[in-house]
């Protein structure tokens, strides 16, 4: 059985403008162990996809669909028997470190008072825990620095203690919203390593989100790409970086400032901006910035298996 | 591409900024100071593209407000086409504005979110030209976002209404709208999706090209940067580590730095796993501006340093080709990392 | 949130045979939508805080029109009905006091008071506190250290004292009364729109337009106060009904308005003496009070949620 399997799943916004469908259909499953990256623009959906599973959308939205957790519903859970699984099954790192964490209190604080809800722990144990876990992110000296505030610690730092936080109880998934994205390369390619690494030493799953491919090829086994609330491409990360289906997947990867390529002169864009998903264009969503664009695609692509269990959602059938 | 004998547009020399940082306890109140730029100085010819890359906290930004004297140096000279803009007052400053400008890293907290699109790129111009008729100014603001691919039909609307792309090609044509000679870009595509990150850059690259910009482009990722700019400046703590042609700096980074920013540009491919620290050569954090590391400021955390390296500092010295590197052991290591594909030059 | 997002053409695009960017270029202006209209547009949406405001918009009709409408005075004494229950018969709706005196026009009486009280000492603390906190917060420093170890001075002292000092000293006048209230009210909003201000100032919108070369009346007047109304309106709207209780209070220690007239706070400390023989007298003003305080509460709490949607989740 699949640790976690989601299915159909929707999300919906009221808005003074009118209906925003934030997620539309999207399916997947997660093996125990295994570390998916959901990539995609900022407004895609992902984020609010994992916020829909964990029952933490803002009061406007509403979600459909199924997300079970060991074959547990987490979506049809009453509040309470929710909340038992958030933390302790399912850890959530959000992308911006300094306000996930309560600025007035201190690291001790914070990190104790979960691992003493969530785990039983005395206080004293809950100590010697959270100090062993901030170890484990490489915070220096974490005896004396668990006893500071947010403040007082670099962004890359922060991010740590909030990976070092989600660690806490050994969740069984780790979801892990852009970790990197507000951080500097030099600390992205040690946070990149670190998820990887406690990932792979604890066997947990995790689901790391972001928009740059170039994060996530080391880290991660399958990916998922969406594109206005749907799912367009999903394979190995093999399969999408040596030879991606979809063209958005293609610009994506293309549009990663490399260094190691010949200094040619413009870097690659994906013309256009993310879609309005108020009005989303007919047909292909992708049609308006698609460079493959053809007839058929005034005709919505359905989901396609292109060999191997990859999945595109484009109608050209050559690679593009 | 750049000639030599031009004089230069912008010279810096020795440009220094700390802060006062009130530190101790209730008692005795202690105000040390905080070097966030300590001693740097580069030269920017016209049409040149200079790029500053350094981790955050190494003073990027503070240099980049340093030149515009929006924060004030605690020595060192800005010479503006000859004349140092270091001690000038408000008034002659606010003058100097109208040559030199700046983009924002946050495209949305750059706007002002109740003003529209249109007054915001007008705003530079009724400062500087308040006689200005109506028409003249809402004329040259569609033009402004003709040029940098905005909708000039969208001049009424609120930046809430537009994607973090478009906010930053509001942000490029404010700072454009005033004809500048120079424009300083701090960390313009790091808070943008990397499909975006490529517009801008292509966008800034292009303008440049028509309207003959000399360019200061600040990031944080090599590869960000080697796209734009004609030299690069790698900093850290505070001081420059190197400053070398973009076409040497990635072919053979001269300093251990700069080596270890170019090994941690994530490549796009499964093969090519990363695993963090040890890959990228850098050991720990950044130490503290407070009490930045003595002799070279980069030892604790160098794979080659040496005993020299902790008592002396190095100096900022010439080699070959006009490029320019602080370290000690510059001429023994050979830092060569590049690898060029086949065929390509 | 984000919201309808224009197309553009990236300018690496691909030539395409119909360039959207151009054929765009020759359509109409489209109208934006302010962050104020949407905040109105949420605020509208909010049930409670709507109807509060309607209540709230019949009630200072009432208490506006209604003593001219009625035919008793508020200082009439109707020797034949003292003490009445109310009663249509009599024509006291609401019943008389113990002299005979109508309770609904003194109640609405009353209400003119209380919600006078309520705006104008309020617009006090806004003018005072506003123009103090901005100040204190843009320049920073050492005026801002002054200025707000000033307010730390004034905050120590013991408010109803002071107040009470205040009527003793000087009598029972009723601009006393709005003046000590807004002089004492003003802190709290000097404190709010100072830590505001501290906030906007280093929003990069604020830098930028200093980068270019905007001067400083400037950038409060465009960039600081617009961006501090939000705040300000929802403190406003919380702090009338808190200056309507405190007047209450002043008025229930016999501090407050002197006779003949009267506010709510007044007539519920008379009420209270006859509260075994008349309940009305104490029922009538005190359901008005207490609906007025509900309905401003109500509306602040929706205004705060419209201006800052963040805050939802
Ligand atoms: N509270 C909300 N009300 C209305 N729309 C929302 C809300 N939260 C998110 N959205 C919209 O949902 C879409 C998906 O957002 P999100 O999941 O955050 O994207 P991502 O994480 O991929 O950047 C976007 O169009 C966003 O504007
Ligand atoms: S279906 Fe057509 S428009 Fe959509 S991605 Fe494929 S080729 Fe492009
Ligand atoms: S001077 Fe020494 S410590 Fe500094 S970079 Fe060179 S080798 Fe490393
Ligand atoms: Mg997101």
């Amino acid at each position: 059985m699949p640790l976690l399997e989601v299915k159909d799943l929707h999300v919906r916004f009221e808005t003074p403008e009118g209906e925003v469908h934030a997620v539309r259909g999207l399916d997947f499953t997660l093996e125990p162990g295994e570390g998916l990256a959901i990539v995609g623009e900022s407004g895609s959906g992902k984020t609010q996809a994992m916020l829909a599973i964990l029952g933490l959308l803002a009061e406007n939205g509403t979600s459909g669909g199924q997300a079970l957790y060991q074959g547990a519903d987490l979506m049809a859970m009453e509040p309470h028997e929710l909340n038992r699984h958030r933390g302790r099954d399912i850890a959530m790192i959000f992308q911006d470190p300094m306000t996930s964490l309560n600025p007035y209190l201190s690291i001790e604080r914070q990190m104790v008072e979960v691992a003493m809800h969530h785990q039983g722990l005395s206080r004293r144990e809950a100590r010697v825990h959270a100090v062993e876990m901030l170890r484990a992110v490489r915070i220096p000296d974490p005896e004396s620095r668990i006893r500071q505030y947010p403040h007082q610690f670099s962004g890359g730092m922060r991010q740590r203690i909030l990976i070092a936080m989600g660690l806490l109880c050994e969740p069984d998934i780790l979801i892990a919203d852009e970790p990197t994205t507000a951080l500097d390369v030099t600390v992205q390619a040690q946070i990149a390593g670190l998820v990887e690494e406690v990932v792979q030493r604890s066997g947990m799953a995790a689901i790391l989100i972001t928009h740059d491919l170039g994060v996530v090829a080391g880290v991660s086994d399958r990916v998922l790409v969406m594109y206005a609330g749907e799912m367009v491409e999903y394979g190995t990360v093999e399969q999408i970086y040596r030879s991606p289906r979809h063209p958005y997947t293609r610009g994506l990867i293309d549009s990663v400032p490399r260094l190691d390529r010949a200094d040619d002169d413009a870097l690659h864009a994906i013309p256009g901006n993310p879609p309005n998903m108020l009005s989303l264009p007919s047909g292909c969503c992708f049609r308006d910035r698609c460079s493959r664009a053809f007839e058929a695609c005034a005709e919505a692509p359905e989901l396609r298996d292109a060999g191997d269990g990859h999945l595109k959602r484009c109608h050209l059938e050559e690679a593009p | 591409m750049s000639g030599n004998e031009r004089p230069p547009v912008l010279k810096v020399q020795d440009l220094a900024v700390y802060y006062d940082i009130h530190d101790g306890g209730l008692l005795r109140q202690q105000v040390r100071p905080l070097k966030a730029v300590d001693g740097i100085s580069f030269e920017l010819e016209r049409g040149e593209t200079l790029g500053v890359v350094g981790e955050s906290g190494c003073g990027k930004s503070t240099l980049a407000r340093a030149l515009l004297g929006l924060v004030p140096p605690r020595r060192g000279r800005v010479l503006w086409l000859g004349e140092d803009l270091v001690g000038l007052d408000e008034k002659a400053l606010r003058r100097k504005r109208k040559e030199l400008q700046i983009i924002f890293q946050d495209p949305l907290a750059s706007l002002n979110p109740r003003m529209t699109v249109g007054d915001i790129i007008a705003e530079p111009l009724w400062t500087f030209y308040p006689k200005i008729a109506r028409v003249q100014v809402e004329e040259r603001v569609r033009g402004m976002m003709k040029m940098v691919g905005l909708l000039p039909n969208q001049i009424n609307r609120y930046p809430h209404e537009f994607s973090g792309g478009q906010c930053q090609r509001i942000g490029i044509a404010r700072a454009l709208v005033l004809n500048p000679k120079l424009i300083i870009c701090d960390e313009p595509v790091s808070a943008l999706d990397v499909s975006i990150q490529a517009q801008i850059i292509n966008l800034l690259k292009d303008l440049q090209r028509k309207l003959a910009l000399s360019l200061i482009f600040i990031a944080h990722d090599l590869a960000v940067v080697k796209h734009i700019s004609d030299r690069v400046m790698v900093m850290y703590l505070g001081r420059a580590m190197e400053v070398a042609s973009a076409r040497h700096l990635y072919r053979r980074p001269l300093h251990p730095y700069t080596n270890a920013l170019v090994k941690a540009v994530p490549i796009p491919e499964p093969g090519r796993r990363r695993r963090g620290a040890e890959e990228t050569g850098l050991r720990g954090d950044m130490p503290s501006p407070m009490n930045p590391p003595t002799g070279c400021v980069f030892h604790p955390r160098c794979p080659w340093a040496v005993k020299r390296c902790e008592l002396e500092v190095p100096p900022l010295r010439r080699m070959a080709e006009g490029d320019w590197v602080a370290c000690h052991r510059a001429e023994e290591l050979d830092l060569t990392i590049v690898k060029h594909a086949p065929g390509t030059v | 949130m984000k919201s309808s997002e224009a197309t553009t053409a990236g300018v690496g695009a691909p030539a395409a045979e119909l360039d959207p960017f151009e054929a765009a270029l020759h359509l109409g202006d489209v109208k934006g939508r302010s962050p104020w209209e949407d905040a109105w547009h949420r605020l509208l949406k909010n049930r409670a805080a709507v109807t509060a405001a309607i209540i709230m918009g019949v009630m200072i009709l009432l208490v506006i029109i209604g003593p001219w409408v009625i035919s008793w005075d508020m200082d009439y004494t109707d020797w034949d009905h003292t003490q009445s229950a109310p009663s249509f018969a009599n024509g006291h709706w609401f019943g008389t006091d113990a002299v005979g005196r109508d309770i609904l026009v003194r109640t609405l009486e009353g209400g003119r008071i209380s919600l006078l009280v309520g705006l104008v000492s309020t617009l006090v603390s806004l003018v005072i506190g506003v123009s103090y906190g901005a100040i204190a917060g843009y320049y920073g420093g050492v005026t801002d250290r002054v200025m707000m170890r000033l307010v730390d001075i004034i905050y120590a002292m013991p408010f109803m004292f002071f107040v009470i000092l205040l009527m003793v000293v000087f009598g029972r006048h009723i601009l006393l009364i709005f003046v000590a209230i807004g002089a004492v009210n003003w802190l709290d909003m000097a404190r709010i729109v100072r830590g505001q201000t501290l906030s906007l100032k280093r929003m990069e919108y604020v830098e930028a337009a200093r980068a270019c070369g905007v001067e400083n009346r400037d950038i409060i007047r465009r960039h600081i106060v617009p961006n501090l109304l939000g705040v300000v309106m929802v403190y406003v709207t919380l702090t009338i009904p808190q200056v309507i209780l405190v007047e209450s209070f002043l008025s229930f220690l016999g501090l407050g308005v002197q006779e003949p007239m009267s506010s709510w706070g007044a007539l519920v400390s008379d009420g209270a003496q006859d509260m075994e023989s008349a309940p009305w007298t104490l029922a009538f003003p005190a359901a008005f009070l207490t609906v007025t305080l509900y309905c401003f509460n109500y509306i602040g709490d929706g205004l705060r949620d419209a201006l800052d949607p963040k805050d939802r989740s």
